[in-house]
């Protein structure tokens, strides 16, 4: 079995804010962690060669920073990382972005999985699993909570739908999304960091796709622009109540009560 | 290929260093007395519009492949069902289609597939749709990727809608994104609010960039354009007593009708407590500070009736189900009320409840942006307030109030 796991660097924390004057972003500090959703996909992959036997592939798509990424899911296991980075790809949309993993893909290997995380905590749009499938033409599978067996080259997995699970059976090489909580995953091993060293991550350019075609890639090859950004609109009648915590909690019981919810 | 032109000679040791703050990516970084832009950069143009005039210049090569929109027409609504039983969610967004086709003129079309659905295809003849397209096959009887994208192919190859709306029902996020990329087209997910131009371009705003932030998005080279939009962020309309519009039957050729999923087992799930349904809410954040705190937050939800629904941090440090959580990784949910402690209110929570008739919010950092989306804002700590209204609650119960 060889498995490959997309995953994806996101910031630490979410704590953006735009500066209601200029306009202009604020990001405090640029701490960054492996998106969390992307935990159960690698999860998944290990338990699958821990029964299987094989190995499991990581890649990732962002800055050069997101190496780190990579290493950290090495750490736990990984055999080989790549991270796709180049200015060229800076501004892809959900296409862009689903296209250009698909080229790096191909330029790791053949596999014979593809798992990638439900979505990530920052784009939040759980779309880019399935556009890589279809860009691969391969079969795909959302919310797969588990995978129940692999033989005759073809993978039995369930799948949540919203009233329903479902059992399926797709042939190989198919691309899995994992759906979140659906197992434990492990912590990387100090251990293989220290025996891993830290030139294991391998870097993939546009000059490495077998599509060198610049207008397929970043902004310009990406349907969907961004016309302009801003705060969330506030709510225009608000009533704000502050004091003692007695005199809050009055007010707040007498409100409950006036709007008949007690 | 649109790029960021750096001007040299005008960088200065102050302005490299403007620079270097203004990027909210941290992409941007000084090498001696030079700046250098790295692959982090999203294009947001913000160092143009907003940094030091003249230094950093966004070109655009115009030569661009344009279509002509006039060929793609009508607001398509992908009607989401189960043997025949239409999500609510379809509903919601036939009627946001219905209020944007007003705007450009254009027809709003259903399009429904599966096996034995004439049932379903004439209910939706009460919602003010123009058209419903019906691909009614045995082969379709359940959900597989492969069919139903076949199948979606195939109507836009005939009906060539501008836009196209699908709920993001979990069917619906593994369809949509599918058929997106067959189009080599643009999908916006989890849109939050629909504007549509004259030119038939759809307005499409949502969180972006994981921060609290909203973005419009527009399509503007390619058709169709699609959007998901979650269930109870729009409101469905009251179906009308006669029915209007017509059944157009579709036919697809059967070679493309064969498909690699087998289905094994359905199973339908448990019905269990569903917060999108539930019509009072109380919310905790991060506010809480232990579990065992948990205890007077399900007190007040017993003495109010009320689900109880959390934020992600929540989730990802274990407390909840994942089934709790409200947000854009979470449920939408829009209750009568809603009691929100302990949350500051990102937007990707507010996203998933500022639709709620009433929201309360207890927080002790009166700048909180939950306030900004609050009716009632409680400047206070929960730690004081909530066991005193609990406490209240207690007392007028006993008094028979």
């Amino acid at each position: 079995m060889k498995i490959l796991v997309c995953i994806k660097q996101v910031p630490g924390t979410s704590n953006v804010q735009v500066d209601p004057v200029t306009g202009v972003l604020i990001r405090n500090g640029m701490e960054c962690k492996l998106n969390p959703y992307d935990l159960y996909a690698l999860e998944m992959a290990f338990e699958l060669i821990d029964k299987y036997g094989g190995g499991v592939d990581v890649i990732s798509m962002g800055p050069q920073q997101a190496k780190d990424a990579v290493y950290e899911a090495l750490w736990m296991g990984a055999g080989r990382g790549s991270v796709i980075s180049d200015r060229r790809f800076s501004g892809a949309d959900v296409l862009a972005t689903s296209y250009t993993l698909s080229q790096g893909i191909a330029k790791m290997g053949k596999y014979d999985l593809i798992i990638c995380g439900k979505q990530t905590t920052d784009g939040d749009t759980a779309q880019v699993g399935a556009e890589i499938a279809e860009f691969m033409k391969i079969p795909h599978a959302g919310n797969v909570s588990a995978v129940t067996d692999i033989s005759d080259s073809k993978v039995t997995f369930a799948a949540n739908l919203d009233d329903s699970v479902i059992t399926e059976r797709i042939p190989l090489p198919c691309l899995l999304c994992a759906d979140s909580n659906i197992n434990t995953p492990r912590l990387p091993s100090y251990r293989r960091k220290q025996k891993l060293g830290s030139d294991m991550v391998s870097l993939i350019t546009l000059d490495d796709f077998s599509d060198k075609d610049e207008k397929n890639y970043g902004l310009i090859g990406s349907p969907t622009n961004v016309e302009r950004i801003f705060p969330p609109e506030k709510h225009q009648e608000k009533k704000m109540f502050s004091g003692s915590s007695h005199e809050l909690s009055d007010k707040l019981y007498g409100l409950l009560r006036e709007l008949k919810f007690i | 290929m649109p790029y960021l032109y750096i001007n040299k000679d005008n960088i200065t040791e102050q302005i490299a260093k403007q620079l270097v703050d203004i990027c909210p990516f941290g992409s941007i970084s000084t090498e001696g007395n030079k700046i250098v832009i790295d692959s982090g950069c999203r294009m947001c143009r913000i160092c143009v519009t907003k940094g030091p005039p003249g230094v950093i210049e966004y070109v655009e090569e115009p030569e661009q492949k344009t279509i002509d929109k006039s060929e793609w027409k009508g607001i398509s609504v992908y009607v989401d069902h189960c043997a025949g039983h239409i999500h609510n969610v379809t509903y919601e967004i036939i009627g946001k289609a219905r209020e944007l086709a007003t705007v450009c003129d254009a027809p709003v079309y259903a399009l429904i597939m599966g096996c034995n659905i004439k049932f379903a295809a004439e209910k939706l003849l009460h919602y003010n749709v123009d058209k419903v397209f019906v691909y009614d096959y045995p082969d379709l009887s359940n959900f597989k990727i492969d069919l139903y994208t076949n199948v979606f192919e195939d109507f836009i190859l005939k009906v060539k809608p501008s836009s196209i709306m699908v709920g993001a029902t979990n069917l619906g996020r593994t369809l949509a994104p599918r058929i997106a990329a067959r189009f080599r087209t643009g999908l916006t997910a989890d849109c939050t609010r629909l504007e549509v131009r004259e030119n038939t371009d759809l307005v499409q705003i949502r969180p972006a960039f994981g921060g609290n932030i909203m973005a419009q998005i527009i399509t503007p080279r390619h058709r169709p354009q699609f959007c998901t939009v979650r269930y109870k962020i729009f409101s469905a309309r009251t179906p009308s007593t006669t029915p209007a519009g017509d059944i157009v039957s579709m036919n697809i050729n059967p070679k493309r009708l064969k498909s690699v999923y087998e289905i094994l087992k359905i199973e339908e799930k448990p019905k269990e407590m569903d917060i999108s349904e539930a019509e009072v809410i109380v919310a905790i954040g991060r506010g809480l500070k232990s579990k065992a705190d948990l205890a007077m937050i399900n007190e007040l939800a017993e003495l109010l009736n009320a689900q109880i629904a959390c934020t992600r941090p929540l989730i990802e440090c274990g407390w909840f189900e994942a089934k709790h959580q409200i947000g854009l990784s979470g449920r939408t949910a829009k209750p009568k009320l809603i009691i929100t402690a302990g949350i500051s209110g990102s937007v990707q929570f507010a996203a998933g409840m500022q639709g709620a008739d009433c929201i309360i919010s207890i927080n002790c950092d009166p700048s909180a942006s939950i306030f900004d989306i609050a009716h009632y804002g409680i400047c206070g700590d929960m730690y004081d307030v909530v066991p005193q209204l609990i406490q209240l609650i207690r007392e007028g119960r006993e008094n028979g109030l």
